[in-house]
């Protein structure tokens, strides 16, 4: 089964991206919710570096590979743009965002609940977001 | 598939009908329907849900910087058939217990006459 997939920034890859890891976990028999749930947390993750992390620039690239060490699966991001600085993040509080009209900021909060483990690397100017999920 | 946003006025409500998938991407159509001033003019915003199939942080993020103006304005938004994955991103968040999602348009329609 193909694991990998390379794409350039812009938002409009974010569908193909949800497509490639829907199909690849299609083969695994996880339930809807559970594969709806995977989908989005890998979507939040490229959705960010593709606007924050490279500003939308298309000549810039994010690329994704999928693995199955035991009992997980795990998904590897990596760009070259702006690292997430973990130390800088904030919980969001949903119902000061709803007071205030805030439109963002709650991606990774999804990303951190569906996901049981999040990892963040940085060195010589490539990035790597590790997520894991158990899925048996 | 792009996201298809239709919607349907009828007196004090208007029903408007999500059709796609709700990302970061397709959200700012979704934002433009709900900052249209004309919006204002109903009491009753009644969104089908049945076949939107795919919602991510920004697609929430919509709705959740629009509520509270609606709120103020003492607009009723209410969700409607709603598919079970898609409730389920609104329930990570907790934001089923600050929206008001329905199974169904006969009850979406009865709450909004509360």
């Amino acid at each position: 089964m193909n694991n990998f997939i390379r794409v350039n920034c812009t938002k409009k890859n974010l569908k193909p991206i949800r497509d490639f890891v829907s199909g690849y976990l299609h083969g695994l028999s996880l339930s809807d919710i559970l594969t709806n749930q995977i989908v989005l947390a890998v979507d939040e993750i490229c959705a960010n570096l593709i606007i924050h992390a490279n500003h939308e620039d298309p000549t810039k690239f994010i690329s994704l590979t999928i693995d199955l060490p035991k009992d997980m699966i795990r998904f590897e991001i990596s760009d070259n743009g702006l690292a997430f600085k973990r130390s800088e993040y904030k919980e969001p509080d949903i119902g000061e965002h709803i007071k205030v009209g805030k439109k963002g900021g709650v991606g990774i909060a999804l990303v951190n609940r569906i996901m049981d483990k999040v990892e963040f690397r940085s060195s010589d100017g490539r990035n790597t977001c590790l997520l894991y999920k158990k899925i048996k | 598939m792009p996201m298809k946003i239709t919607n349907e006025p009828k007196d004090t409500t208007i029903i408007i009908t999500l059709d796609g998938e709700l990302d970061a991407s397709s959200s700012v159509l979704l934002d433009e329907e709900l900052s249209d001033p004309e919006i204002m003019k109903y009491s009753k915003i009644l969104v089908d849900c049945k076949n939107l199939h795919y919602i991510s942080s920004a697609g929430l993020g919509v709705f959740i910087s629009h509520l509270q103006r609606f709120e103020d304005a003492q607009i009723k938004l209410i969700f409607f058939n709603m598919q079970e994955k898609v409730r389920n991103v609104f329930e990570i968040l907790g934001l089923d217990l600050l929206m008001t999602i329905v199974s169904n348009y006969e009850e979406a329609i009865t709450v909004s006459n509360e």
